[in-house]
């Protein structure tokens, strides 16, 4: 079967964006535009009653923000629905209000025209401002005028979206979640928005695969287009040809075969044919993920990413907020644990703060940053203590390259325990605490620092990028991104080996772990646990139960005195094949 | 009257969440309350207002007060942007 680097090497009917949510589908397009409002300018005679029909308006649009509201709280989590509070507030504003009103008597005009001018004047101001957010928040407050508008002119918000169609869109707003939710679309593609869009989080919990922020999708797609969205690359096919289609086809077909296949195994065991057990475990990036953790069979969270907390809400979550997120998760997973590893905020991840750095990756990231700023990460090691009563949680330091940060960290730990205790505020007295694995340096020394801490856990994303000195973003070089260079597995054998010295439990959680191609040798190496994104979770456990762990050592045996990738990789493949093991990723 | 100057010190700005707050907190005074920044001038208890204003860590506000319970109010409202929005 063809790959799909081929099939995109000879096509130009294709669009990219990010990978929201995963899944294949083929369609027809509905390009979703906003319904174009019409203005009524003219005068009017009857100013009492267009005050009147101005305030059941205003009461109406408060009656559907407040269900908009309940439903994203559900949906998208209290934090995040928190935003629209003040959305809430708009119609409530007494200067606003003041102002329109004191328009309607003294102007004679339809409301309609004075809502839209005078709140058009706000957005004007939003948009004239260099801040980035200041457009989104302009975008926001459209959707509240419009639904005023539409009040007044008596209109009901556009509520027929054709079943069965792949919807097509600018930016979608929480009032269109409800919807789309509403209607059986088949996938999602936005201009706008990233993975924490709107977009992103109703397709993951709705299980439809999307593709955001794709910049021109709305230019470029039109109404009825044949589609297919490639929600694990963030691939759109527009009008496919015949070699596609039959391509996606195929592919759709063996992919909800070996979903069948795969429902089957959530509540089997992650276990070799020899009887090795594994601890099979979740990536989450956004707390709305822990339903398809839960579906899927995940003995626990490996790995909880709060610097997504902060992509979600836009701002660093206070103290309480934190708790009741950690609290939640925690519940939700009990009796198994989650590891909640702090804001890993620097690099390529949420710009917070404003730094120049002429090398972001080598600069002021992970615990760097927190150590420099240690009122922020008191923050947040006193919420996960907070959070920690049933002694299901463990947390973890990022970007750790020398010992001396892991003491300053367990230093601020004792404070915050200190300050808690005094407090009389009850907590985890037990807390385990880890530290990733991803800078060279850390590698080198996992057995010195293994002995200060609970866990490590191995990031091969940046340990690889590190290890290689490659930006896997950077076309140039990104060849040399190489997940199974003898480098890495070398470093990972040796990683495993320095942590036996201590009790230290090792782990891995990049992405490397969830290509199945990887597992057997991972296994092999030693590696007793898996974090894995909760949609590979069912084939990564496939994988395990078709191991044999003696025949996984054999192989990890062989591919260390390996010196090329390509070596590596041709081997583990003739170990899949020689043991008959069946791989999803050929597939996708 | 009661006029102050005080300096935005949250790393994240004032974004929509501390706008909320200071909105909720001025209208539980009987005082006007006006913010200016940048030749831009808004009344501080209208949330659509305060969502204009586009103020970065480090940039500045003028505050005033004016009414009968101008000092409490300056003293609530002053505080809660100087001590960082209860966020640091």
């Amino acid at each position: 079967m063809k790959g799909l680097k081929e099939i995109l090497k000879h096509s130009g009917n294709y669009l990219t964006g990010i990978a929201a949510a995963p899944g294949l589908t083929i369609g027809k397009a509905y390009v979703f535009a906003k319904e174009v409002l019409e203005i009524n300018h003219n005068e009017i005679t009857e100013v009492d009653e267009a005050i009147t029909l101005f305030n059941e308006a205003l009461e109406k649009s408060q009656k559907e923000l407040r269900k908009i509201f309940g439903f994203a709280k559900e949906k998208m989590g209290e934090t995040r629905a928190a935003i629209f509070e003040a959305h809430l507030m708009i119609l409530d504003d007494p200067v606003l209000i003041g102002n329109i009103t004191a328009r309607i008597k003294q102007e004679k005009r339809f409301p309609e025209f004075i809502v839209d001018d005078e709140i058009s004047k706000y957005q004007q101001l939003m948009f004239s401002a260099s801040e980035h957010y200041m457009k989104e928040r302009a975008l926001d407050i459209e959707d509240i005028k419009n639904r005023i508008i539409r009040n007044l002119q008596k209109k009901r918000w556009q509520s027929k979206i054709p079943h069965g169609v792949i919807v097509v869109s600018g930016n979608i707003t929480p009032a269109d979640t409800i919807l789309f939710t509403k209607s059986s679309a088949l996938g999602y593609i936005t201009d706008h928005g990233g993975l924490t869009s709107h977009a992103a989080i109703i397709a993951r919990s709705l299980n439809l695969p999307a593709v955001v922020g794709t910049h021109n999708s709305t230019e470029k797609i039109k109404d009825g287009d044949l589609l297919v969205i490639d929600g694990f690359h963030g691939i759109i096919f527009i009008n496919p040809d015949e070699n596609q289609i039959e391509y996606f086809t195929e592919k759709i077909k063996h992919l909800s075969e070996i979903n069948q296949e795969l429902q089957g195994l959530t509540d089997k065991p992650a276990e070799t044919l020899d009887g090795r057990k594994i601890n099979l475990l979740a990536n989450v990036d956004v707390s709305s993920e822990i339903d398809l953790v839960i579906t899927n069979g995940a003995k626990g969270i490996g790995l909880f990413r709060t610097e997504q907390i902060i992509e979600e809400i836009g701002e660093f979550p206070d103290e309480e907020e934190q708790v009741k997120i950690y609290s939640k998760l925690a519940d939700r997973i009990y009796p198994e644990n989650i590891t909640i590893r702090a804001f890993d905020i620097g690099g390529d991840k949420v710009r917070q703060f404003d730094l120049q750095e002429a090398n972001p990756f080598l600069g002021l990231r992970g615990v760097r940053l927190l150590l420099e700023n240690e009122n922020l990460f008191k923050i947040q090691i006193r919420a996960v203590l907070r959070a920690s009563i049933h002694k299901n949680i463990n947390f973890m330091i990022p970007m750790v390259s020398t010992l001396q940060e892991i003491k300053r960290t367990k230093l601020l730990f004792d404070e915050c325990k200190a300050e808690l205790h005094k407090a009389k505020i009850p907590f985890d007295k037990h807390l385990k605490i880890g530290i990733m694995i991803e800078v060279p340096s850390a590698a080198v020394m996992a057995g010195d620092y293994a002995a200060e801490v609970d866990f490590l856990s191995i990031g091969t994303n940046d340990l690889i990028q590190y290890l290689m000195a490659v930006d896997r973003g950077n076309d140039y070089v990104s060849d040399l991104y190489q997940e199974f260079h003898p480098s890495v597995i070398r470093t990972l054998a040796h990683i495993v080996h320095e942590g036996k010295k201590s009790n230290a439990l090792i782990s891995i959680c990049g992405e490397m772990a969830a290509d199945t191609l990887a597992v057997p040798l991972l296994v092999g190496l030693g590696l007793k646990s898996l974090s894995v994104s909760p949609s590979a979770i069912p084939s990564v456990k496939r994988t395990i139960r078709a191991l044999d762990y003696s025949k996984a050592q054999k192989l990890a045996e062989e591919c260390l005195i390996l010196s090329s990738e390509d070596e590596i990789i041709k081997t583990i493949e003739k170990f899949f094949k020689d043991n008959l093991i069946q791989r999803t990723r050929n597939i996708l | 009257m009661v006029e102050t100057t005080v300096k935005i010190v949250n790393k994240a700005g004032l974004h929509t969440r501390p706008a909320a707050t200071i909105v909720k907190l001025a209208s539980k005074y009987k005082s006007e309350f006006f913010i200016s920044k940048d030749g831009l001038r808004i009344n501080g208890k209208s949330i659509i207002g305060v969502m204009t204003l586009a103020a970065e860590m480090g940039s500045e506000l003028h505050l005033s007060f004016d009414g009968e319970d101008e000092q409490q109010m300056h003293d609530e409202i002053f505080g809660y942007i100087k001590g960082g929005f209860d966020e640091l």
